[in-house]
């Protein structure tokens, strides 16, 4: 499991890239939106409740109960969730006007506001 | 102790919906607007004056202790730029006014102004690094609704790429704080900086300074990172353009300064020669690349970046003198650049194009615009005896006293270079007489004359009070680079780890 989350994060971040460098603009929203994911998974690795922030909740002598970790990285992945969510709504509109505009889905034909 | 900082921003929270709420009543929206946009006026000249009163101002949300609630922070950095932000939103709505058609106002243009100004208010006060990183979603959203609003391709394509690159820009910001967070275990600023003092490795917290330098200079348009401002700024309408040139950039600017500044001293300590080759980098391609333009705001936007150079110069010196300088120098360029944009904006609107060379005659045409047009550039070139000439002034005396050569001769050069450009944009609008029938054109209505020239009028009276304004900056500077003080005044005495060990014992 603790080999699993990095190499998911990896990829997740690997697939974005690739994606970032493609010409389309779908491809390139699309990896705009998995580097979120993989971003959220970073975060999520932070909270291991060992040097960083403690569960709530501990036992009497202060030592930390099973089941529990910290909640924080959590509520800052809800958090990051519900941002990238509303982002992905607006970005998808843009990408279908600007294919209604340009009739295209390809980044090298948005190039007239590069030259005027 | 008590809870007004979130004042300001609950206004604007209340004024949006109300807009929206009210949006076909077209004169209640305005005025609900203006109103709100007023309130946050007087409020943050009201806090200009407590600052200097009684120091840093500091608010829990819901009254939790600092390390675990969230913290308002206000010191004289977060006032001056406060105040200006508003000064210039203000100014927008009167100039958004003359220059929209109706068709903006239904589709939430003022909601949206509203919003942006409630994300760089919420920025320029937050003290918890997550917070921070949601109020610049709350107004990059808000921008991003601004830059498309109206639809056409330009707008459409333009839109695209800032929308791309700065959200990238965010996504760098959000794995920043998830270092900052798996290192030293927490988020409030105050707290950071307290526990990066004990960190055993350093190398880690200079990466993670790095990942914020790209983050906030990609979204302050710093050299490498600069190439969405040129090609988007120029295609919403001038308001839109205006206020993004006045707020966006210099939110990231101000971040910097709040970051590094303020929390990763030693951080920035270390990246200060990297900061500064940046800096004049900046500031020469930036004016290079407004040589080459013939389009009014293509040659602004430019000059956008160069300014940004003097900005990012004013952290890279890494001390309360250089900092205290930038502050100034950042304070009159958001002033100065959208006044600019208001009056090339109105000279775009009477011949129809942006176009220098298709432009001309206008000084005789149009008198009070060319007086103002002639301060605005005069000031943002840096003579005497507008506010440009103390900004410049004082980065270029503490660079001498700090010695670095490189970045004050280049800042010296970059002066003229600015005023070469901005003599071009003289010589073809307002001075030469090819166009061939001035008395044809349209007159410029007192809506749009007025904004811009309000604010030039501004830049000067800060000219020539320059040393309230200086002195102001001075202690501003120091308060912003006054680490020790900053952990004391967000967690008291003791410092944030003893309320942290206290509480969770």
């Amino acid at each position: 499991m603790s080999i699993l989350l990095p190499v998911a994060i990896g990829s997740l971040f690997a697939g974005a890239i690739y994606l970032l460098l493609r010409r389309s603009v779908v491809k390139l929203f699309l990896g705009l939106t998995l580097l979120s994911h993989g971003v959220h998974l970073l975060i999520f690795s932070m909270g291991d409740g060992l040097r960083r922030g403690l569960p709530p909740i501990t036992a009497a002598d202060g030592s930390t109960l099973p089941g529990t970790t910290d909640p924080l990285v959590q509520a800052l992945i809800l958090t990051a969730i519900v941002i990238s969510f509303g982002i992905l709504a607006f970005i998808l509109a843009l990408a279908y006007r600007a294919n209604q505009a340009v009739k295209s889905d390809d980044l090298d034909d948005m190039v007239t506001t590069d030259r005027l | 102790m008590a809870n007004h900082l979130f004042l300001p921003l609950v206004s604007l929270m209340i004024g949006a919906a109300l807009a929206v709420l009210f949006g076909r009543q077209r004169w209640l929206a305005r005025g609900i607007v203006v109103g709100s946009v007023l309130f946050h006026l007087v409020y943050s000249l009201r806090l200009l004056w407590v600052v200097a009163e009684h120091g840093r101002q500091v608010s829990q949300a819901g009254g939790w202790l600092a390390p675990f609630g969230i913290t308002f922070v206000a010191d004289g950095a977060s006032a001056i730029m406060l105040a200006v932000a508003s000064l210039l939103t203000l100014m927008t709505v009167l100039y958004s006014f003359a220059s929209l058609d109706e068709g903006y106002e239904r589709y939430f243009y003022y909601p949206l102004l509203l919003l942006l100004l409630l994300g760089v208010s919420g920025a320029f006060m937050t003290g918890d690094l997550f917070n921070l990183y949601v109020w610049f979603e709350v107004l990059l959203l808000a921008s991003f609704g601004l830059i498309t609003l109206g639809g056409t391709r330009a707008q459409l394509e333009g839109g695209l790429k800032y929308v791309v690159l700065n959200l990238f820009g965010s996504i760098a910001f959000l794995i920043g704080c998830g270092l900052v967070y798996g290192v030293v275990g927490t988020l409030n600023m105050a707290h950071i900086a307290e526990r990066m003092q004990t960190i055993q490795q350093p190398g880690i917290m200079t990466a993670i300074a790095c990942v914020f330098l790209f983050a906030f200079g990609s979204k302050a348009a710093i050299l490498p990172l600069f190439f969405w401002l040129p090609t988007s700024y120029h295609t919403p309408p001038v308001a839109v353009t205006a206020i993004f040139s006045g707020l966006l950039t210099k939110v990231g600017a101000y971040s910097l300064y709040r970051l590094l500044g303020t929390v990763m001293q030693n951080e920035l300590i270390h990246l200060a020669p990297w900061i500064l080759t940046i800096a004049w980098l900046t500031m020469l391609v930036g004016v290079f690349g407004a040589m080459a333009q013939m389009n009014v705001r293509r040659i602004l936007s430019f000059h956008i970046v160069s300014q940004i150079g003097y900005s990012v110069m004013g952290l890279g010196l890494a001390s309360s003198l250089g900092l205290a300088a930038g502050l100034l120098f950042t304070a009159h360029v958001m002033i100065v650049k959208t006044a600019l944009f208001f009056i090339g904006g109105a000279a775009e609107q009477i011949y129809g194009t942006g176009d220098i060379k298709k432009m001309g005659g206008l000084a005789r045409r149009e008198p009070a615009l060319a007086i103002f047009w002639f301060l605005g550039i005069i000031s943002l070139a840096g003579l005497p005896p507008m506010s440009g000439f103390f900004g410049k002034l004082a980065l270029l005396q503490a660079g001498v006293t700090q010695g670095a050569w490189l970045v004050t001769s280049v800042a010296t050069l970059t002066g003229i270079l600015t005023l070469f450009s901005m003599l071009k944009i003289w010589n073809e609008v307002f001075w030469k007489k090819s166009y061939a029938d001035v008395s044809k054109l349209p007159r410029v209505s007192p809506g749009l004359l007025l904004p811009g020239a309000l604010l030039v009028i501004v830049s000067l009276a800060l000219g020539l009070g320059a040393s309230v304004l200086v002195d102001y900056t001075t202690v501003a500077g120091m308060q912003l680079f006054d680490q020790a003080g900053y952990i004391q005044s967000v967690c008291g005495l003791d410092g944030c780890e003893a309320v942290f060990q206290t509480a969770i014992r």
